[in-house]
C-alpha cells in the first residue's frame, strides 16, 4: 500500500470518531470541547485531503480494499475506498467548506444547551463522515451507504429543533423524497449486479461495452432518479426549500454546498455510462434546464431570505445537470466547486443577518443593514456577484463553461440558460438590495439589537468570500488564457474514457467570445435594474396577484402533489384498512367461524330425541346408500 | 470417536435444556426463583448456541442416532446446518433478551408462565434442528400449544377471541401439513436394517423425503398443502388476519417470541421442506407466490400507515417484511436466499427491540395509542435514541442489519423479475413513511400531560436494547460471517431447484 492509502481511511474515520465521542459524551462534555472536537476532526481530515490532492495530481488513482462487505459466489462487494482526481476535489470541498461551517456554527449555535449543542456537532460530524464515504467509495454500494447516510443526517438536522411540528414535517418530507430517489438508485445497482455481477466502478466502467444500450439507458435513468432526489431536481425538488427549517449553517453545509451535489458527483463518476446513453443525457439536460428555470421563477417572488437562497440552489443544481447532460462533465464539477464557495458564503451571510435580526427571516422587514454589518455586507455582495456570473468572479467561469457547452449542443439550450442567468442576477440583487440597501423596515427593538456578528462567524465569511472571488481562476477558458483551464487538465483522467468517444464540436473562438459577452451584458443589465428597483423598496401590504401570486406560491406544486399523491394515498390506505382488511379479509375469517357456529347449532336441532324421526332418517340414509351403490 | 456416536450433541442440548428446565419451572413456587431460573437456563442455552456456531459438526441428514418408533420409520434425528444454526442462535438469543427486558413485569402464576415460555423455546429449537418429518410436526405443535396458553391466560382484554382465532388458524394449517406429511411418508421406500431385513415399510426421515421422485402433478397439490401451513405462520397475505389481533392481545413477552422467532418457522419450513421436496411445483408457482407476497407487502405497509396502536403498526410492518422474505425465497437465487438468511436473524432481534420499546412506553403511560403520545425525546432521550436506531434498521438504512438483508433480497428479486422488484421496492418508501410518522408522533413535538411524567428506561431494558443495537451495527457493517455460515444450506437448496 502506498502512503496515501495508509492514511486515506483516516479521512472518513476522524469525523466518525468525532461523532461517537461527542454523541456518547453529550451529557458530560462542555460546549467548548464539543466544538473543538467537532471542528478539529474535520480540520484534520482537511489536511489529509490536501495531502491526497497533491498525491493524485500526477493522474494516479488509488483503490484500497479493507474487507468484504458482501461476498457470495462471484459477487464481491468490498469495503473499498477510491482516491482519484474527482474524489479529491470533493474531499477538499467537503472538509474545507465543512470546516469553515463548523467554526461558524460554534458561534451561531452558542445559545443552545450543552447537550443539544453536542448533539448538533455530533450530527454535523456524522454528516461529514457520510459525505466522505459517498465520494470515497470505490463501488456503488459504498457510495449508496454514504448516499443514504447524508439523507439521514439531513433528516436529523432539519428536525434538530424537534419540538416544532413544522420542522419535523419538513425533515420527514426530505427523508421520504430522498428515499423515492434512493429506490431508483438501488434498482440501478440491482440491474448492474444482474447484468454484470459487479458494482465496482473500475470493473463496471472497464466492461461497459458488454452492456446493451437498452441496459445502459435503463441503469443511467434509474441512477438519475436517485440524483433527482438527492440533488433536488424536478419532480423531487420540493423538499429542499422546506429543509430550510434546519439551523442556517446546516442549510449552508448540507442543503447548498455539499450533500445536494452528491447527484452531480454520482453522474460525473458514472460519466462513461451517460456518454454511452444519449437518451439519458438528453433527459438529464432537459430536466436540469427545466429545474433551473422553474426554481429561478419561484425565487423571484420569495420574501424569506433563506427561501430565495434555497430556490437559487435548486436552480444552480439544474445548471450543473444541464452541464452533465451536454457532456460538460468538467464544467459541472467546476460549478459544484464555485457554487460551494459562493452558496456557503451566501447562506452563512444570511445566517449572520438572521442572527443580527433576532431570528427575522423576512426581507420585507430588513433593509439598510450595510451600516451596521460591514463585513457581512461586503462578503454577501461578493457572493451575489459571483452567483450572478459577473467576471472575474468564480461563478462567471463555471456557468459560462456550462452555457458554452450547451450552445454547442443546441443554441436553444443556451438561450433558455441565459434567461435563467438573468433571473439569477435579478433575484440575487433583489435579495441584496432588500437586505442591505434602503431604509430599515423592522421593529425598533430589532434595530436596537442590530450588530455585526463575532469573529467566529465573520472569518469564515471572509475566507469564503475570497474563494468566491478567486475560485474560478483555476478554470479560465482557453479562449481567454492559453493553458488557463487547469481544472480540466487535472480532471482529465476521470473523463478520459468519455472524451475518447465524444465528438467535441466546441464553438469557434469568436463565437464563444460573443456568447460570453451577450450573457454577461444581459445579466449585468438585470442586475442593475434589480439593484435600482429594490434599493428603494417600501413595504406594501397588498397581496400579490396574477402570475406574481402563482410564483409566490411556488406554482402550487406542493398543493398539486398533495392532491395527486398524498391525499389519494391516504384515502387508499383508509379504504384498505377500514373496508378490505376489517370487513373483507378479517370479516371473511370471522364469517367462517360464525358459519360453523351457526350450522352446528342447526345440526344440533336434528337430535330431537324422538325415535320416529331417527328411524325415518335411517331409512332415508339406507336408501341413499342403496341408490348410490346401484348407479356407481 | 465417530462423530455420530457422540452421546450428546449441540442440538440435543439446545432442545433438552429448555425442555427439562421448563418442566422444572412448573414446580418452582417463588416468583423470584422462577425468574432467575428461566434467565439462567436461557443464558446457558445461549452460551451453548454461541459455541455451536463454531464447533457444531454437520451431521449428515440420514443418520439416525436414536430411532423413536422403529416400526414407523420415525427417528429422533437432529442436526445443525447453517440455517439451523442461525435460527437456533436467534432462538437462544431472544429468550434471555426477553427475560431481561421484561424482568420487572409481574405475572400471576409466574412459574407456569415461564415454564410455558421455556417449553415454547424447546419446541422452536426442535423445529429448527430436526431431520425427521414426524418429529418436525411434533415440535411444530410443541412450540405452538404453549403459546396458545400463554396468550389465553396472560393476554389482554380480548385475549380469548384472539387466541381462538390464532389457534384455529394455525391449527388448520398444521393439520393440512400433517396430511401432506403422511402422504409423502406413504410414498417413501422401505427401510432396511443392517441384516437386510425390512425394518419399516416407510420412513419419515428427511433424506428419504428429499430423494422422492414425485410426479409434477403430485407435487403441485402437495405444494399447496405445505405452503398454506407455512404461509399462515409467516403470515402471507391474505392469510394474515390472525396476527395483528394476536400480537395486540398477547402478553408482550409472548408477542416477542411469536413475532421474533415463531414466524420464522414459516420461512424455515419453506427452506427446509418445501423448496427441496417440490422443486417442480416451486418453479411452476413461483410467480403466483411472489405476486401474493409483493401485493401483501404493499397492502400491509399501507395499513400500517393507518394504525394508531403501536403494536398493530409493528404487526403490519412485520407482515410487510415477511412478505419480502417469502418473495426472496421464491426468487430462489443464491443472493436472494443469502439475504433471507441474514434477514431471518435481523428481523427477529429488531422486532424484539421494537416490542421492548413499546412495552417500556406502555408500562409507564398505560397507553399504546400514537395519537395520545408525543414529546418523548425530551423526557426519555435514551429510549428515543434506541427507538430511532431500531426503526432505522427496520427501514433498512445502510450500515444497519436491515439493509444487508433487504439489499440482497431485493437484488435476488430483481434478477428474478425486475418489475416485481420495482413494485416491491415501493415498500421501502412506505416503510419510511409510516415509521418516521410514528417516530415523529411519539418522540417529537411537545410533551403532553401523559408523557411529561415519563422516565427514561432502566438498566434492564437498556441492557437488552443495547445488545440489540450492537447486533444491528455489527451485522450491518460486517455481515459476511452469516453468509459463510449459511453457504452450504443455500447452495444445497439452489442446486435442488436447478
Amino acid at each position: 500500500m502506498s502512503n496515501v492509502l495508509q492514511i486515506s481511511w483516516w479521512i472518513p474515520l476522524l469525523p466518525l470518531l468525532g461523532f461517537l465521542v461527542i454523541g456518547l459524551g453529550r451529557n458530560r462534555l462542555p460546549k467548548q470541547l464539543s466544538g473543538v472536537l467537532g471542528c478539529g476532526t474535520v480540520f484534520l481530515s482537511f489536511l489529509l485531503s490536501v495531502y491526497v490532492f497533491v498525491s493524485v495530481k500526477g493522474g494516479n488513482t488509488h483503490v484500497a480494499h479493507y474487507f468484504n462487505f458482501i461476498k457470495i459466489e462471484s459477487l464481491k462487494i468490498g469495503f473499498d475506498l477510491q482516491l482519484d482526481q474527482l474524489s479529491s476535489i470533493f474531499l477538499l470541498i467537503i472538509t474545507g467548506v465543512g470546516f469553515l461551517i463548523h467554526v461558524y456554527s460554534t458561534s451561531y449555535m452558542h445559545e443552545e444547551l450543552p447537550a443539544a449543542f453536542a448533539k448538533y456537532f455530533a450530527y454535523l460530524n456524522l454528516f461529514i463522515f457520510s459525505m466522505l464515504l459517498l465520494v470515497m467509495g470505490a463501488n456503488y454500494v459504498i457510495m449508496f451507504i454514504g448516499w443514504e447516510g447524508v439523507g439521514l443526517c439531513s433528516y436529523l438536522l432539519i428536525g434538530y429543533w424537534f419540538k416544532n411540528t413544522n420542522y419535523n414535517n419538513a425533515a420527514r418530507k426530505a427523508f421520504i423524497m430522498n428515499r423515492i430517489g434512493d429506490l431508483g438508485f438501488l434498482l440501478a445497482v440491482f440491474w448492474l449486479i444482474t447484468k454484470m455481477g459487479t458494482v465496482d466502478f473500475h470493473e463496471v466502467f472497464a466492461n461497459v461495452s458488454k452492456l446493451s444500450v437498452k441496459d445502459i439507458t435503463g441503469i443511467t435513468l434509474l441512477l438519475f432518479v436517485g440524483a433527482m432526489g438527492k440533488s433536488a431536481q424536478i419532480p423531487l425538488y420540493t423538499w429542499l426549500p422546506d429543509a430550510m427549517a434546519g439551523p442556517t449553517p446546516v442549510s449552508a453545509l448540507i442543503h447548498a454546498a455539499t450533500m445536494v451535489t452528491a447527484g452531480i458527483y454520482m453522474i460525473a463518476r458514472s460519466n462513461i455510462l451517460y456518454t454511452m446513453a444519449p437518451v439519458s443525457q438528453g433527459v438529464v439536460a432537459v430536466v436540469g434546464l427545466a429545474t433551473a428555470i422553474l426554481a429561478a421563477t419561484i425565487a423571484l417572488k420569495q420574501n424569506d431570505i433563506k427561501k430565495v437562497l434555497a430556490y437559487s440552489t435548486v436552480s444552480q443544481l439544474g445548471y450543473m445537470f444541464l452541464g452533465l447532460g451536454v457532456g460538460a462533465y468538467t464544467g459541472a464539477v467546476f460549478h459544484v466547486m464555485t457554487h460551494a464557495f459562493f452558496k456557503a458564503l451566501l447562506f452563512l451571510g444570511a445566517g449572520s443577518v438572521i442572527h443580527a435580526m433576532s431570528g427575522e427571516q423576512d426581507m420585507r422587514n430588513m433593509g439598510g443593514l450595510k451600516k451596521q454589518m460591514g463585513i457581512t455586507h461586503i462578503t454577501v455582495l461578493l457572493g451575489c456577484l459571483a452567483i450572478a456570473g459577473m467576471p472575474p468572479f468564480s461563478g462567471f467561469f463555471s456557468k459560462d463553461e456550462i452555457l458554452g457547452a450547451a450552445f454547442a449542443k443546441n443554441p436553444l439550450l443556451w438561450g433558455i440558460g441565459v434567461l435563467g442567468a438573468m433571473m439569477t442576477a435579478f433575484y440575487m440583487f433583489r435579495l441584496y438590495a432588500m437586505t442591505f440597501l434602503g431604509k430599515f423596515r423592522g421593529t425598533a427593538e430589532q434595530e436596537h439589537h442590530l450588530h455585526e456578528s463575532p469573529a467566529a462567524m465573520t472569518i469564515p465569511l471572509i475566507l469564503l468570500a475570497m474563494l468566491a472571488v478567486v475560485g474560478g481562476w483555476i478554470g479560465i477558458p482557453e479562449q481567454l488564457m492559453k493553458g488557463g483551464h487547469r481544472l480540466e487538465a487535472f480532471l482529465q483522467p476521470v473523463f478520459a474514457q468519455s472524451d475518447a468517444i465524444t465528438v467535441r464540436n466546441e464553438p469557434a473562438q469568436s463565437t464563444a467570445f460573443m456568447l460570453m459577452i451577450v450573457s454577461v451584458t444581459l445579466a449585468l443589465l438585470t442586475l442593475i435594474f434589480a439593484w435600482r428597483k429594490f434599493s428603494r423598496y417600501v413595504k406594501k401590504d397588498r397581496e400579490e396577484t396574477g402570475l406574481g401570486k402563482i410564483l409566490a406560491n411556488k406554482w402550487y406544486v406542493d398543493e398539486i402533489y398533495d392532491a395527486v399523491i398524498v391525499k389519494p394515498f391516504g384515502i387508499m390506505a383508509k379504504y384498505f384498512n377500514d373496508v378490505v382488511e376489517k370487513k373483507g379479509i378479517d370479516g371473511f375469517v370471522n364469517g367462517v367461524g360464525k358459519a360453523v357456529n351457526y350450522s352446528s347449532r342447526q345440526v344440533r336441532l336434528l337430535q330431537s330425541g324422538q325415535v320416529g324421526v331417527y328411524v325415518l332418517l335411517m331409512v332415508i340414509g339406507i336408501l341413499v346408500l342403496f341408490i348410490v351403490q346401484l348407479f356407481l | 470417536m465417530d462423530k455420530n456416536s457422540a452421546w450428546i450433541t449441540f442440538p440435543d442440548l439446545l432442545i433438552w435444556l429448555p425442555l427439562v428446565a421448563g418442566l422444572v419451572s412448573f414446580m418452582l413456587r417463588k416468583d423470584r426463583q422462577v425468574k432467575a431460573w428461566a434467565l439462567f437456563i436461557s443464558t446457558l442455552t445461549l452460551v451453548v448456541s454461541a459455541f455451536s456456531l463454531y464447533y457444531a459438526k454437520n451431521i449428515p441428514f440420514n443418520s439416525a442416532p436414536w430411532t423413536w418408533m422403529p416400526g414407523l420409520g420415525a427417528g429422533y434425528t437432529i442436526a445443525l446446518d447453517g440455517l439451523g444454526r442461525i435460527l437456533t442462535f436467534l432462538t437462544a438469543l431472544s429468550f434471555p433478551l426477553i427475560f431481561v427486558a421484561t424482568y420487572k413485569n409481574t405475572y400471576t402464576n409466574s412459574n407456569n408462565f415461564y415454564g410455558l415460555m421455556l417449553l415454547t423455546q424447546a419446541g422452536l429449537m426442535g423445529v429448527f434442528c430436526t431431520m425427521d418429518a414426524l418429529a418436525f410436526y411434533f415440535f411444530w405443535e410443541l412450540a405452538l400449544i404453549p403459546a396458545y396458553f400463554l396468550c389465553s391466560r396472560w393476554g389482554g382484554e380480548k385475549r380469548i377471541a384472539s387466541t381462538f382465532k390464532f389457534f384455529i388458524y394455525t391449527f388448520v394449517g398444521s393439520l393440512i401439513m400433517l396430511v401432506g406429511i403422511i402422504y409423502l411418508y406413504l410414498q417413501t421406500p422401505p427401510v432396511y436394517g443392517s441384516t437386510g431385513m425390512i425394518v419399516s415399510q416407510h420412513s419419515f426421515s428427511i433424506a428419504s423425503f428429499y430423494s422422492l421422485h414425485l410426479a409434477p402433478a403430485q407435487q403441485q397439490w402437495l405444494f399447496w398443502l405445505f405452503f398454506i401451513a407455512f404461509a399462515i405462520k409467516m403470515p402471507i397475505f391474505p392469510l394474515h388476519s390472525w396476527q395483528p389481533d394476536t400480537y395486540e392481545q398477547s402478553p408482550t413477552a409472548t408477542t416477542m417470541v411469536l413475532s421474533g422467532v415463531m414466524v420464522k418457522m414459516g420461512v424455515f419450513g419453506l427452506l427446509r421442506w418445501l423448496l427441496p421436496i417440490f422443486p417442480a411445483a416451486v418453479m411452476k408457482f413461483d410467480n403466483i407466490v411472489i405476486l401474493l407476497s409483493v401485493a401483501g407487502m404493499l397492502y400491509a405497509s399501507m395499513i400500517a400507515y393507518r394504525q394508531d396502536d403501536l403494536k398493530r403498526l409493528v404487526a403490519y410492518s412485520s407482515i410487510a417484511h415477511m412478505g419480502l422474505m417469502c418473495a426472496a425465497v421464491f426468487s430462489s437465487g443464491q443472493i436472494g436466499l443469502q439475504g433471507v438468511m441474514i434477514q431471518l436473524f435481523s428481523h427477529g432481534i429488531n422486532i424484539i427491540g421494537l416490542w421492548i420499546v413499546i412495552d417500556a412506553i406502555e408500562t409507564q403511560t398505560g397507553v399504546r395509542k400514537i395519537s395520545e403520545l408525543g414529546g418523548l425525546a425530551h423526557k426519555a432521550p435514551v429510549l428515543t435514541i434506541m427507538l430511532v436506531v431500531i426503526a432505522l434498521a427496520n427501514i433498512a438504512l445502510p450500515l444497519t442489519n436491515g439493509f444487508t438483508g433487504e439489499f440482497m433480497m431485493f437484488s435476488g428479486l430483481f434478477s428474478f423479475n425486475k418489475w416485481f422488484a420495482a413494485v416491491a421496492g415501493l415498500s421501502i418508501i412506505l416503510a419510511a413513511v409510516y415509521m418516521l410518522k410514528m417516530i415523529q408522533r411519539v418522540c417529537y413535538g411537545e410533551a403532553n400531560a401523559l408523557t411529561s411524567a415519563i422516565k427514561d428506561i432502566g438498566f434492564n431494558r437498556q441492557l437488552a436494547l443495547g445488545i440489540i443495537v450492537v447486533f444491528i451495527f455489527v451485522l450491518g457493517i460486517y455481515p459476511q460471517p452469516v453468509f459463510d455460515l449459511a453457504k452450504e444450506t443455500v447452495t444445497a437448496i439452489v442446486t435442488k431447484l436447478k
